[in-house]
């Protein structure tokens, strides 16, 4: 099978003989472990422990929150001491939650099983369980496995790549693991291959690491499914996952796509040795292998580590001279990031720690400006322009940079190595990376809250106008409601006339006034509409009707007076005896405390006027001391009525209330006191200060003594 | 004296006959609606804020349709401002300092043993980002909090924050790279004065 | 058919309206910072100037000329042009209203555009046929979109480089002109009249 190639890539000096001298060991059980809770892509695990918590080694302290996420395990037995924000391998060297663990040095496992024939399982059921061991992408990114192994439900994948090309310079950590883990390697790669049934398999490993190679090679022989080993040249980054692909296949995998789109997936042999060793013995992960190395190391060497483990635990194991040391790298030297501070603990996707001397990583050199050499162009491994990035991202015009396929950018590092002006290229693709990111997100932002500014809008308008039908059809309930009652009346009236009962009771002759009033008030129109009959068609007789009509009237305005008489008469008793003494009193209180409260703000408005309309001095004087006075009454009613609340124990809730507007008034005018401009505006609002922190402190101890 | 008449006559008949055509035109293609205020609402930070004297993003979006200044936006900041140039074709100006200043993302904060209940804050708020019910205490859903200020000024306590969004490792951004190395001697400025 | 040809190569490129005979200056300079309002201007340009040159040749041939009312064909022209400009806005206006916004401004402009006056008046003075006309219109227009485009591409480059202090804004704009103007100069020998 031949090898193809992509565009660009670069030959960095590979340093890479310094860490593989010896062979890997153990690194020390340090005394604190600290371990983040986010070491992966994704949601944050939830912490499942409490500070205090004896843990064992292998335990689950916290837990996946949605799909994209996994668990985080106890690396070692100990104590959780803390659970806080602590500072965590990131570029941003911000501080993220971290749960603290005492170790007590004895290790002791949790229960732990692997699965006897991880076959007969359900794919679902080993994907979950390997969800469980908490494993995440080991190459560098740190994605969920479990969701590439879930690929095989939605996509077709024909080729499964195994990652072993471990490009960058000085990191040499999945070297070591091919070199002693081989069978476990192969193992791992036989649980992805059970899960995604790919055609074929395939693992790309770099010419430069031969002993690597040859392991793998009779760890494959004795495999149960057919690999293939690719060897591919040394050239950096063949170790990024599209240009491996287009490698090992010449699959270009299209902008805006993942692998598996393309039928492919890809894995790191790190997260295979993991996946296996969680399968078959079911230890989750909680160790992996770091490089140490650097010029300002005695001894530069791969170490397996805990995670949690401190740097400066790793460092000191490896010899660090720190008079020597001038920068701390974490990752290679092409795509790392410089660290601030060596007391940050490994993580899932710490591979490589650097210490350089000052004369190995010199400071980079003032950046001078483009040439247009189009160097960085030639030297791109994902055929973008570099250098038209760059001129975007420093103009911001992140659209256009956009435009020209910024996000395709794997941050790799190429066309700055190359670059004769020495600018820091990733940097400013970085950069508008994030500020893309930022207003994209600040974009949704804007849409979810005109979304819900407008569903807002549109409740308010949909209420008013239930509101408005309710009184429409109240309105209408009521008119049919004595519409009725009209009915009944004239029913009853009609019927007592019948009866000739008309004065048998109260009730009869009211109905009867009624009816009579009704009737000479129908009489009267109809003899008013003869008349005006008459009067357009000229007939004779005009004068009797006249007259008629003016009797009719005066008889109808007798007969309505009479009825409204009678029904006063009627309703009247039945007010007063409904009227009640002890309301009458309470009314009176909560009247008289209104009309005060009602006079203080009218005051108040008065006085705010005059001060806006510069009235002479004197007149304010005269108005606040009004205003004052008025206040002053309105709070003696105001206790009067609390000392016959409390007498009467109620109102407790109110009195704290109004405690605690007595309170936001004293801070009000405090700083409204320190924000006066003129020196006379802020004595008068000090002068008034002592009053209202008196009234604070008056409710303060009323309530204090209800209380 | 004739070819004189002749020319007005030529010219009146052809001024007549384009001023039928554009007359026709006009009517012809009248246009109703203005698309232009979606567009400038899609750039506005849509807090509902108020600050710059309309009451809610839409409102100033047809205001500045209608030709009012586009720098009365805090919230927004310089880069809406830039946003609305580019899209009306107009200088970009200044934030105008009188409607407030940029600030960094805030949101509000209820003290809720101090809370008394009041809902006075949950009838401001212009997005329903505040929960709680009459004498019941209240609290932010901070996910949906646009920031506004507008429920500070109504609570009788005085016991709304407005607390700044802490940068977290999920938020941060990569800073920009220094400005490289000026090779003319007079270009070289302090970077404050590269801003102004 | 190589008349036509030929009148285009010598509008676009040998005597191109922008750059070598320096009309329509204004927008050249004003309308250039960016390349999408180039484009949207050098569309608007080539509508109208074609347009025009057909109304003006057509008011010239058989208005002007018959009635012998050579002496107000400046005027006339003027009256054609801001017709035409008029006419073309609310037509976009209607039908296009992205078109419109991002002309919006420019239309009105293109009616003191020197190079739309000046093409009317070169046809009478060329005295081209009707077809010939609108050939010259047309190239015209297409010489100064030409000009336009490639200008307002690499203002746009300038905008984000690192000028010198001194020439930054409308004077490294002049510079680049100005160098362009001298490489049009180039196409000089192309076509032999």
């Amino acid at each position: 099978m031949a090898v193809y190639s992509f565009h660009g890539g670069i030959h960095p000096p590979e340093n890479k003989l310094q860490s593989t001298q010896t062979p890997l060991v153990d690194a020390p059980l340090p005394r604190h472990l600290i371990i983040p809770v986010q070491q992966h892509i994704g949601m944050a695990a939830d912490p499942i422990v409490k500070i205090g918590d004896t843990v064992l080694k292998g335990q689950v302290i916290a837990e996946p929150i949605g799909r994209i996420s996994t668990a985080v395990h106890a690396p070692s037995s100990g104590r959780v001491i803390d659970i806080s924000q602590q500072p965590v391998p990131h570029a941003s060297g911000l501080e993220a939650e971290c749960i603290v663990i005492e170790t007590d040095g004895e290790e002791r496992w949790c229960e732990h099983e692997g699965l006897d024939d991880y076959k007969k399982l359900a794919p679902n059921e080993l994907i979950d369980f390997i969800r469980s061991k908490g494993i995440a992408g080991m190459g560098g990114a740190g994605f969920p496995t479990d969701v590439k192994l879930h690929l095989g439900d939605d996509h077709i994948v024909n080729t499964l790549i195994i990652n072993a090309a471990e490009c960058e310079p000085y990191i040499t950590s999945d070297d070591m693991l091919m070199r002693t883990c081989a069978d476990e390697i192969v193992g791992g790669i036989e649980v992805i291959a059970h899960l995604l049934k790919p055609h074929h398999i395939l693992i790309g490993i770099e010419d430069n690491k031969p002993e690597a190679i040859a392991a793998l090679s009779s760890a494959c022989k004795i495999s149960r499914v057919p690999i293939d080993i690719q060897v591919v040249p040394t050239k950096y980054p063949s170790g990024g996952e599209r240009q491996l692909i287009q490698l090992l296949t010449n699959i270009e995998v299209p902008s805006g796509k993942i692998p598996a789109d393309v039928g492919i997936v890809c894995q790191n042999v790190g997260t295979t040795a993991a996946i296996y060793e969680a399968v078959t013995t079911g230890q989750p992960l909680i160790s992996r292998i770091v490089t140490l190395t650097g010029a300002a190391l005695k001894q530069p060497q791969n170490l397996r580590a805990l995670i949690g483990t401190p740097f400066t635990t790793l460092l000191e194991f490896a010899g660090l001279e720190p008079d020597k040391l001038s920068k701390l790298v974490m990752g290679g030297p092409m795509m790392g990031v410089p660290l601030t501070s060596p007391h940050l603990p490994v993580i899932k996707t710490t591979n490589c720690l650097i210490a350089t001397t000052i004369e190995e990583m010199p400071p980079a050199p003032p950046a001078q400006a483009c040439i247009r050499c189009g160097l960085c162009e030639q030297a791109c491994p994902a055929q973008l322009l570099p250098q038209q990035l760059y001129w975007f991202s420093k103009g911001k015009e992140f659209e256009k940079a956009r435009q020209h396929n910024l996000f395709d950018c794997i941050e790799c590092g190429a066309c700055a190595y190359v670059c004769p002006s020495n600018i820091p290229l990733v940097q400013y693709y970085r950069f508008a990376k994030s500020e893309i990111r930022n207003e994209e997100l600040e974009q949704r932002r804007a849409d979810h809250a005109r979304a819900r500014f407008e569903a807002r809008q549109a409740r308010l308008e949909r209420e008013a106008a239930e509101k408005a039908e309710k009184r429409k059809q109240r309105a209408l309930e009521a008119a049919a409601a004595q519409a009725a009652r009209k009915k009944a009346e004239e029913k009853a009236a009609a019927e007592a006339a019948e009866s000739g009962e008309s004065n048998a009771s109260d009730d009869a002759a009211l109905k009867s006034l009624k009816v009579a009033a009704a009737v000479s008030r129908t009489k009267l129109s109809k003899a008013e509409k003869a008349l005006k009959n008459a009067r357009e068609k000229e007939l004779d007789g005009i004068d009797k009707l006249e007259a008629t009509v003016v009797e009719l009237k005066t008889k109808s305005d007798e007969a309505q007076a009479m009825y409204d008489a009678a029904v006063n008469a009627s309703t009247s008793p039945e007010k007063i005896a409904k009227s009640d003494a002890e309301s009458d009193a309470k009314k009176e209180i909560t009247l008289d405390l209104k009309a005060l409260k009602q006079q203080v703000s009218i005051m108040r408005t008065k006085l705010k006027k005059a001060k806006a309309s510069e009235v002479d001095a004197a007149e304010i004087l005269e108005l606040e001391a009004r205003l004052n006075t008025a206040q002053a009454e309105l709070n003696t009613a105001e206790e009067q009525q609390m000392a016959k609340a409390a007498a009467a124990g109620i109102d407790l809730k109110q009195l704290k209330i109004d405690a605690a507007l007595a309170k936001a008034a004293v801070t009000k005018t405090e700083r409204a006191a320190k924000a006066a401009e003129t020196d006379q505006e802020r004595e008068q609002l000090e002068a008034e200060l002592p009053q209202k922190r008196e009234t604070a402190e008056q409710l303060a101890q009323q309530l204090a003594r209800f209380e | 004296m004739d070819s004189v008449i002749t020319a007005i006559l030529a010219l009146l008949g052809l001024a007549l006959v384009f001023g039928l055509l554009l007359g026709y035109a006009s009517v012809r293609f009248k246009v109703e609606g203005n698309p232009i205020v979606d567009q400038i609402d899609a750039i506005l930070p849509q807090t509902q804020c108020g600050q710059c004297g309309h009451p809610g993003c839409r409102p100033y979006a047809e205001a500045i349709a209608a030709g009012e200044a586009i720098n009365k936006c805090p919230p927004g900041g310089q880069a809406t401002i830039d946003q609305l140039a580019e899209l009306l074709n107009v200088e970009s100006i200044p934030l105008d300092a009188e409607h407030g200043s940029e600030d960094v993302r805030k949101v509000a904060y209820i003290r809720e043993d101090e809370c008394i209940g009041c809902t006075k804050c949950i009838q401001a708020c212009p997005v329903d980002a505040i929960l709680g019910a009459a004498k019941q205490m209240h609290t932010v859903i901070v996910s949906e909090c646009t920031g506004c200020d507008l429920c500070v000024e109504p609570c009788p306590v005085d016991c709304i924050d407005m607390i700044p969004v802490a940068t977290t490792i999920g938020n941060w951004k990569w800073p920009a790279p220094p400005s490289p190395m000026q090779i003319i001697a007079t270009d070289r400025t302090t970077p404050s004065e590269e801003t102004a | 058919m190589t008349d036509f040809l030929l009148i285009l190569i010598s509008t676009v490129l040998v005597n191109n309206f922008v750059l070598v005979q320096f009309l329509g200056l204004c927008p050249f300079m004003g309308v250039s910072n960016k390349l999408e309002t180039a484009m949207g201007m050098s569309l608007a340009t080539t509508f109208v100037l074609t347009l025009s040159s057909v109304c003006s040749y057509l008011v010239y041939t058989y208005l002007l000329a018959p009635l012998d009312l050579v002496y107000l064909q400046t005027v006339s022209f003027i009256l054609v042009i801001a017709v035409v400009v008029q006419f073309t806005e609310m037509v976009v206006h209607k039908t296009s209203p992205l078109l419109y916004k991002v002309l919006g401004i420019f239309l009105p402009l293109i009616t003191t555009n020197c190079a739309v006056l000046g093409v009317a008046l070169l046809n009478i003075r060329k005295q081209n046929s009707f077809a010939e006309s609108i050939g010259y219109g047309f190239g015209a227009a297409a010489g100064f979109s030409l000009a336009l485009i490639l200008f307002s591409a690499i203002r746009e480059r300038i905008a984000i480089a690192e000028v010198p202090v001194p020439f930054r804004g409308a004077a490294i704009g002049m510079i680049t002109a100005g160098l362009m103007s001298l490489a049009f100069m180039g196409f000089a020998g192309l076509v032999k009249f």
